[in-house]
């Protein structure tokens, strides 16, 4: 494959060119059959995710997948790939129906990330991304996860516990979109650019981190030339990694799994406890402490303004 | 000292603000209420008018739950260091070290409660808001590890953030880690309780926080997985007082019970006990 010398940000112009390919025009040119299964069982059914049973080279597998739109009609109707709760529990009940049935499940992840709104909260979007996080850690059936665009925030890596991940060559996955993080971390959403080439979001620097484990190719000048050519080569990496994986035994599958996650971590182990730290026995009183929440000090407020 | 420290503050100009002591008054986030230190301190810095119960230290809140002396820390020394070489991430670990004697936003160890042994974790929310980045992510998995080996229940009490955006896509993924940890737990068929405290958000909520077999909120603390100003500019208008609360969680049922910090060492200590081995019936 040859070197892609766009930047982090130029990739996030390609990838949220209108006329990228989404799930929707992967799956037939990925799959021989495709039958959609709609709903969680519990509230609804979000059209952000869509899941249902495909054939593959004679293999059933599950799909699961974020939908991005072409047009500002179909986002509206996906909410621009922003799934709600209800969408990650549909996920999981068609893991759980492929690991019952032994088939792979394939995801496919293009979010800018979960659904912020007051509806998600009360229905539990944290609840319902830690059950996948845990649930798909433990799934007896190999998972494949693929970053198509954007990968962004817990509401990718719900699809993202996987045996393999792969990512197109052009895709960006990390803990934040580029303007999130700019916002929160230099409160100026506005460098977005900058943010974007700092966060090490590119598919090759997840190869490094050991968190992505295969490149795609997509057609030269991005996946929008040649959908078709930049399926086929999608079909070869889940072949490939089928092929890999359906030869573990389940345990086998499930610990190498665990050890993916369990080794990604950047830190430095030994060296000096601090004073102060809570292995000393003198712990500091409840007065002695720092304040919290807003503490007013009289030296500088007038008390009666305060009470 | 007060006065002591007075004529040294003026000399030394701006900086010395930190320095003059702002512990007299309690003004709580929740209500408005003004309470004196002193009787905020004493009814454990929970309001008195609304119940709000405010963010204590790691320290204080290990004071409050652990039997004396029995804590043995695990992983002490471990560091959080810059893998996107992020600007200022160094400094800003440096000094939140520096403001809370600790390595990071995390302790795990071994404890007795009421005499009922088991892990525990307690984050600090005064350590860079305890976001979750390498270390608190390895250190929550490790104590969830050491908790399935020794075949001990883990009662962990959660403030966070969220992810540290800081460590980038590798702090995403210690949400997956934490999370695979507590199934390996759950597995082995271990109680897992959560402590939701002042705040729990984002990652943190999003992974090992809202996986516990029990799940206890305190009373009126924030709970959430996107942030307040993050959907109020999604619906551009302004959200009930209520929202993400405690008490908004509980109604709709991702909390099983909401315990008073008073009464938490109790409830804590008597769940557990209804876990022990001869508690079970054998069936
Ligand atoms: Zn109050």
């Amino acid at each position: 494959m040859e070197e892609n010398k766009l930047t982090a940000w130029e990739r996030m112009e390609l990838i949220r060119h209108k006329g990228r390919p989404t799930v929707r025009d992967y799956i037939p040119m990925i799959f021989d059959e495709f039958y959609e299964l709609h709903g969680d069982r519990l509230f609804g059914d979000d059209a952000a995710i869509i899941g249902g049973i495909a054939r593959v080279h004679g293999i059933s597998v599950t799909v699961l997948g974020q939908v991005k739109g072409h047009n500002l009609e179909e986002n509206k109707k996906t909410n621009f790939s922003c799934p709600h709760p209800e969408g990650y529990r549909k996920a999981l009940r068609l893991a759980h129906q492929a690991e019952k049935f032994h088939r792979p499940v394939i995801c496919f992840i293009d979010t800018p990330g979960a659904f912020c709104g007051v509806a998600a909260e009360e229905r539990g979007q944290g609840e319902a991304i830690a059950r996948n996080l845990l649930e798909f850690s433990q799934l007896k059936t190999p998972v494949i996860s693929i970053v198509l665009g954007e990968g962004g925030s817990g509401g990718a890596l719900a699809l993202g516990v996987c045996d393999t991940l792969g990512m197109l060559e052009n895709s960006l996955y990390s803990v934040i979109s580029p303007r999130g993080f700019a916002s929160i971390l230099w409160k100026d959403a506005s460098r977005e650019k900058e943010a974007a080439e700092i966060m090490h979001m590119r598919a090759e620097d997840l190869v490094e981190y050991g968190v992505c484990d295969g490149i795609i190719p997509e057609a030269p000048g991005g996946a929008h030339m040649n959908p078709q050519l930049t399926a086929g080569n999608i079909a070869d990496f889940i072949l490939d990694a089928l092929k890999n994986l359906t030869q573990k035994s389940v345990a086998n599958l499930l610990e190498a799994r665990y050890n993916k996650f369990r080794k990604i971590g950047v830190f430095e182990e030994g060296g000096q406890i601090p004073p102060g730290s809570v292995l000393d026995d003198t712990l500091p009183g409840m007065d002695d402490l720092p304040e919290d929440g807003v503490s007013v000090s009289t030296e500088e407020t007038d008390l009666n303004q305060v009470l | 000292m007060e006065d002591g420290g007075k004529d040294k503050e003026e000399s030394a100009g701006k900086d010395s603000r930190a320095k003059i002591p702002k512990n007299l008054l309690f003004k709580c986030p929740r209500c408005g209420n003004v309470v004196f230190m002193e009787e905020f301190n004493a009814g454990l810095k929970v309001c008195p008018n609304c119940s709000y119960h405010s963010r204590i230290s790691c320290q204080e809140r290990l004071e409050l739950t652990a039997d004396r002396g029995s804590f043995v820390e695990y992983d002490a020394d471990l560091t959080s260091l810059n893998p996107l070489e992020f600007p200022g991430y160094e400094e800003k670990v440096a000094a939140a070290q520096a403001k809370t004697g600790l390595k990071e936003a995390v302790i795990t160890g071994e404890c007795t409660i009421r005499t009922r042994r088991c892990v525990i974790i307690i984050m600090d929310s005064r350590f860079m808001m305890a976001s979750m980045g390498s270390v608190v992510g390895e250190k929550v998995t490790r104590a969830f590890e050491r908790a399935t080996e020794k075949g001990l229940p883990v009662v962990a009490f959660t403030a966070s953030g969220g992810a540290r955006m800081q460590e980038g896509i590798i702090s995403l993924m210690q949400m997956a880690k934490t999370s695979a940890a507590v199934a390996r737990h759950s597995e082995a068929g271990l109680l897992y309780i959560t402590v939701l405290t002042d705040p729990t958000t984002g990652g943190v909520t999003a992974s090992f926080a809202s996986l516990g077999d029990i799940i206890i909120a305190e009373p009126k603390v924030l709970i959430g997985f996107a942030g307040r100003r993050v959907i109020e500019g999604t619906i551009h208008q302004r959200l009930p007082d209520d929202f993400q609360s405690a008490e908004f969680l509980l109604e709709h049922g991702f909390v099983d019970m909401i315990v008073s910090r008073v009464n938490m060492r109790k409830t804590v200590s008597k769940l557990l006990k209804a876990h022990l081995p001869g508690q079970k019936l054998d069936l």
